[in-house]
């Protein structure tokens, strides 16, 4: 009965993100629904669910294989337009708006799919930055043939039939979704093998993993969906034009990846989330001679971010001030559990730790010597 | 002929250009034997077994496992038709548990299959494999002692630990071969002596048949049935370990004349 054995390990932590975004979409849909949320609100809703997809997507690809992508709005831009392109056929073929919508997006995503495995391919002979700059160069391509297409509208831009600002709540349940089938591969044998080859190449393929399977197979997924993020785009917006998959796009999906840090799915759900609402106020609250000082805000923003991150004393502040340590605390007074290491919890891969290229080249620095004081308490009393 | 061996390497050679690195090896190594590989540095040991793995593709001879042409293979494939290696220095995936990386190690067996989409949809066939997955590998972990570490990360486990995970990594993808790569180096006398008998252990009880490249002199003939000497990326000497150490060629190779 090997499954029922697995039922109890049912982690709290590991859903954690799914019940936050469906109590989120609950909520706002009856909010939406019974006409107490604006349309400004909703529009931003929608904003912040396809940043989601796009910045857990572009993560599978950045954070769990380690392959540096830079044209993640090109997969976008392919979804967007041949996604809505069928969907415009669509519209006089079936009344339902949902369906043609869903359809839509399952077509985006399969051609974006499609592009994936194309791109996927040099990825198996390219490594770090000349992978970034074939994958630069195919955003760019892509969204300069669609702009040259006259059946696409051309430099207008692709008009779409535009949905209700209630498309959000299709957005977060295609988020759900996504989050179901990003975090079930990640936990997994698959999963496994995709960081193994992100760790050390050499040895994964020593231990029999077939990397240009699992390169290929995680290129697809990640373009699959960021060809539904870019359909559900083409109906939040109208025209879709060819200069929002622009380069700046992809590097901004990118810094939502790396500030939710690398290899953590509810970190970029966080940082996509923050950064589209940062984007959304600047838009919003600046306006006129003002607007120009968007970017300058925007970058100040990052930049402290980044600083307030890694900053080794506010690091040792947060730590100190952290809810897990208050929470152990108050725990740890009610009952004092003996420490046990056979009976820590199993198997808990620390993705978000991926040694920086400074890291890396202080540990080859150093000789290597066995750490003789190493006890498995000392963890313990940190 | 090549039935009688499990491995046998036929004329195997490489070079780099114009530099030849490794050439005319022909090892022969039968079932259940423990096999040294030695020689100065440089000699080519190391590069004698990127070719028998798939890492380099030879450029002249073949070398067969168990009678079957494995020359020019992939690297997966290879490890897949059972030659297990380690690494002279160590590979081991440092941001995942060390009970991970003794998975990543079954990942590849043919009892564990489950293909990506049940993984993403959580069918029953998923959780089964995992589960199966995770108590072969604290079995494994068992043998060598590591089954209380196994929720911590191998980068922060100990040198000797870090070896010994490593083989057990290696064993993981059940092999008929198994090639280690300066198993002893860094370990202390103590640390040495317990690895020959975990050598043993895995020998007897595994019925595995080992290729071992160490510098360690004692440690070889101790352990080993038969060795091959290199020098230069040519064989030297073959055969039984005290011969071969007082064999003047290979002395002179070692110490020089």
């Amino acid at each position: 009965m090997p499954v029922k054995t697995n039922r109890k390990r049912f982690k709290f932590k590991n859903y954690i993100s799914y019940i936050v975004i469906a109590l989120f979409l609950i909520i706002s849909a009856t909010l939406a629904l019974t006409g107490y949320m604006n349309r400004s609100t909703q529009n931003l809703l929608t904003q912040i669910a396809y940043s989601i997809i796009l910045a857990v997507s572009l993560n599978l690809v950045v954070g769990f294989l380690g392959e540096l992508s830079l044209g993640h709005a090109g997969f976008m831009c392919v979804g967007a337009y041949l996604g809505c392109y069928l969907a415009n056929l669509l519209h006089t073929l079936i009344p339902s708006k949902l369906a043609v919508l869903i359809i839509s997006m399952i077509a985006g995503g399969l051609i974006a799919a499609v592009f994936g495995f194309i791109i996927g391919l040099p990825a198996l002979r390219l490594k770090g930055d000349y992978l970034a700059i074939v994958t630069l160069a195919f955003g760019e391509i892509v969204r300069t043939i669609f702009k040259n297409q006259k059946v696409f509208g051309g430099a207008l831009g692709l008009s779409t039939k535009k949905y209700g600002s209630t498309l959000f709540i299709v957005a977060f349940v295609v988020v759900l979704i996504m989050l179901a089938v990003v975090q079930n591969l990640v936990r997994s044998k698959h999963g496994r093998a995709i960081t193994a080859i992100r760790d050390n190449e050499i040895a994964a393929k020593a231990m029999g993993i077939n990397v240009t399977y699992y390169k290929l197979f995680v290129f697809i997924i990640s373009a699959f969906f960021a060809g539904i993020a870019g359909v559900i785009y083409g109906h939040f917006t109208t025209p879709v034009l060819y200069s929002f998959f622009s380069y700046n796009y992809s590097i901004e999906i990118l810094v939502m990846v790396v500030l939710g840090s690398m290899g953590s799915i509810n970190g970029s759900i966080i940082a996509a989330a923050l950064i589209t609402y940062v984007n959304f106020l600047l838009q919003t609250k600046l306006s006129g001679d003002l607007a120009a000082l968007k970017y300058l805000i925007y970058a100040l923003i990052l930049i402290t971010i980044v600083i307030v991150n890694n900053a080794p004393g506010l690091t040792a502040i947060k730590e100190r001030f952290s809810i897990k340590r208050f929470l152990s605390k108050i725990t740890a007074k009610v009952y004092k559990p003996k420490y046990d290491p056979s009976k820590r919890k199993d198997d808990e891969a620390y993705w978000h730790r991926i040694p920086t290229k400074i890291q890396m080249d202080e540990v080859l620095s150093v000789d290597v010597t066995p750490d003789t004081t190493y006890t498995p308490d000392k963890r313990e009393e940190k | 002929m090549q039935d009688k061996y499990l491995l046998e390497t036929v004329d195997l050679g490489i070079s780099f250009g114009g530099l030849k690195a490794v050439q005319g090896i022909n090892l022969k190594i039968k079932k259940n034997q423990l096999y040294g590989l030695i020689g100065p540095n440089g000699a080519g040991k190391t590069t004698i077994f990127n070719l028998i793995t798939g890492v380099y593709t030879p450029t002249t001879g073949r070398f067969f496992l168990d009678g079957e042409d494995l020359t020019g293979k992939k690297q997966e494939a290879i490890n897949h038709k059972g030659i297990a290696r380690t690494f002279q220095n160590i590979r081991l995936f440092n941001n995942m548990t060390v009970i991970s990386n003794v998975m990543v190690g079954l990942h590849n067996q043919n009892e564990f299959k489950c293909n990506p989409f049940t993984s993403m949809l959580r069918l029953p066939a998923h959780f089964e494999s995992e589960e199966n997955m995770r108590k072969r590998a604290k079995e494994l972990l068992a043998i060598f002692g590591l089954e209380d570490e196994r929720n911590n990360l191998a980068c922060n486990l100990p040198y000797g630990k870090q070896r010994k995970l490593e083989i057990a990594r290696a064993l993981a993808t059940n092999p008929k071969l198994l090639l280690l790569d300066e198993p002893a180096a860094g370990m202390n006398p103590n640390e040495t002596e317990e690895l020959m008998n975990t050598v043993r252990f895995i020998r007897d009880n595994f019925d595995m048949t080992i290729l071992l490249i160490e510098h360690d002199l004692k440690f070889v003939s101790g352990l080993c049935d038969e060795v091959t000497v290199l020098n230069f990326g040519t064989s030297l000497y073959t055969g039984e370990v005290d011969k071969a150490l007082h064999d003047p060629e290979v002395v002179k190779a070692y110490i020089g004349k």
